[in-house]
């Protein structure tokens, strides 16, 4: 689903981020991308949304180059991603609802489609009784389940998670893994970058280390 | 397609649902495009209406034929035979000097200066008309019949007309220059406002940007934004323009009684107004494509 070959990225003005990473993710599968801060995780997120485009290397994502991709072409294959932000990114101007249909707006699904689908959403991640409430007022573990939502309501096939549980206490770190691995169950690929590497094991999914830019171990279960 | 038209509708309702939150901005910005719009709007009804009546005045055209104090009857007979023959004129008028010379002294005014003469100084004369209104094709006639023996001068009574005319095309010139320095200011007026709204939604086009959102998307509602702001602003600007025609009328009223005619100002018809909320909506939709497009160019440049 998701293969790295050869994948280097420099900024300009600072050293390289990554360093000729290789590997690839199977579809459906689960993994942990961990290491320091400043490792590079964030960066080999970025590059598999194409958010950012490869120095050198080739970053393939079901079989599409996205290293090559037109500018034009970039939103349509973000639409198969849902990225959940360490700063959530949520719209602190509009309401839950709103912001869980953000996505859906923008693949044109609008009106009672999309308020079934926005609820389901919001159900899932345990909000439903908090959709007219202003994503300031929750605390920061909804704050991140509220971004999960807007993650999954158009159903993506990759689910790519910043640092999910950084700021949370352990309880929902906790919670908030176990929402990852339900979807993980119902097929969808998911991706989490963390730096805290406790509490993850092989058996959970397979895990990429990175230091320094380079990808020092990979462990497969 | 009834994912395209949701998506229209979407940004429709998105963008009056902002304007209602503003309203009092979006007034304003209604406001100030409808007197940008407003001014070449005057003077067009302005020199429209001075064109036609204008074209009323112009359709008798006069040439004055004065003659030669030393003309002798025979001379006088030649160029009325000339004037019988002449194909462009309509019909033509004698007035000998004698009875030139009794009018003058019957009419008030002119009576006095006309007693302290010894001798009669008017020529005989010949009043023509032509049968063609065309400025040019007078002027012809005019020039062809100065040539003429026995004749000292043929003067053309529509000159005043002429210069009317020029003193329009003038006007319309103005109209032109002030339409287009006017339409580059209400572009730069919209297109400000737009990027000010950009500003404020940096964070929501940022976000919709990552989770996959065309650059159509996110201009979309911006450009609806602008075509509006031009609906609106045409709107005002031809209640305005009405408003200022009535106003005027009451004046004009007053100096077309003192000249016996009951000529008004008329208010812009529908091809006018057609026009002028047209290019407004035109004018919006340029402004906030500029807005739009520089913004994201420059968002762009700010993430790599």
């Amino acid at each position: 689903m998701i293969k790295f070959d050869q994948v280097s990225k420099r900024y300009p003005g600072s050293s390289e981020a990554l360093r000729g990473v290789s590997f690839e993710i199977p579809e459906g599968a689960l993994a942990f991308v961990t290491g320091h801060s400043g490792a590079g995780k964030s960066t080999l997120l970025k590059l598999m949304a194409a958010i950012e485009r490869p120095s050198t290397g080739t970053v393939l994502i079901g079989n599409q180059n996205v290293s090559k991709l037109r500018r034009a072409a970039i939103p349509f294959i973000r639409r198969k991603f849902g990225l959940i932000f360490q700063d959530h990114k949520l719209l602190y101007d509009r309401n839950c609802f709103e912001n869980v249909a953000l996505p859906l707006y923008i693949n044109g699904i609008t009106g009672i489609d999309a308020a079934k689908r926005v609820r389901a959403a919001l159900d899932k991640v345990g909000l439903l009784n908090k959709e007219k409430a202003m994503p300031i007022t929750l605390s920061g573990g909804e704050q991140q389940r509220l971004a999960i939502a807007r993650a999954v309501v158009s159903r993506p096939s990759i689910l790519l998670a910043d640092e999910p549980t950084g700021n949370l206490d352990e309880n929902y770190a906790t919670e908030i893994l176990s929402l990852f691995y339900a979807f993980q169950q119902v097929g969808v690929t998911v991706v989490i970058a963390t730096h805290d590497a406790s509490g993850i094991s092989a058996a959970s999914g397979k895990i990429l280390h990175l230091d320094h830019g380079e990808l020092k171990h990979e462990v497969t279960p | 397609m009834r994912q395209w038209l949701n998506q229209h509708i979407q940004a429709i309702s998105l963008v009056l649902s902002r304007m209602r939150q503003n309203l009092l901005a979006t007034f304003i910005m209604f406001c100030v495009i409808g007197v940008t719009l407003c001014l070449p709007g005057i003077l067009y009804v302005i020199v429209n209406n001075l064109n036609q009546l204008a074209g009323s005045v112009q359709s008798e055209p006069k040439i004055s034929l004065f003659l030669k104090l030393d003309t002798q009857p025979d001379k006088v007979a030649a160029i009325e035979q000339q004037l019988a023959h002449q194909p462009d004129v309509a019909h033509y008028e004698f007035v000998s000097k004698d009875k030139a010379w009794q009018q003058l002294q019957i009419s008030t005014g002119t009576a006095a200066v006309a007693n302290n003469l010894e001798k009669n100084p008017l020529p005989d004369a010949y009043f023509v008309q032509p049968k063609s209104s065309d400025p040019a094709a007078v002027e012809a006639l005019q020039q062809q019949m100065q040539q003429w023996p026995g004749v000292e001068l043929a003067q053309l009574d529509a000159n005043w007309v002429k210069r009317l005319y020029a003193l329009l095309e003038l006007g319309k010139k103005t109209i032109l220059v002030l339409a287009a320095l006017l339409g580059f200011a209400m572009i730069a007026i919209i297109g400000n406002t737009i990027r000010l709204q950009i500003v404020t939604q940096r964070d929501e086009i940022e976000v919709s940007r990552l989770i996959g959102a065309t650059d159509r998307f996110i201009r979309r509602p911006f450009l609806y934004a602008g075509a509006i702001y031009g609906i609106g602003g045409g709107i005002a600007a031809w209640l305005m323009l009405a408003g200022v025609i009535s106003l005027f009328n009451l004046s004009v009223a007053k100096i077309s009684a003192l000249y016996a005619s009951n000529f008004r100002l008329d208010l812009p018809d529908a091809g006018v107004v057609t026009t002028i909320v047209a290019s407004a909506v035109i004018l919006g939709l340029l402004g906030s494509y500029l807005a739009v497009s520089r913004s994201l160019l420059k968002f762009e440049l700010v993430k790599h």
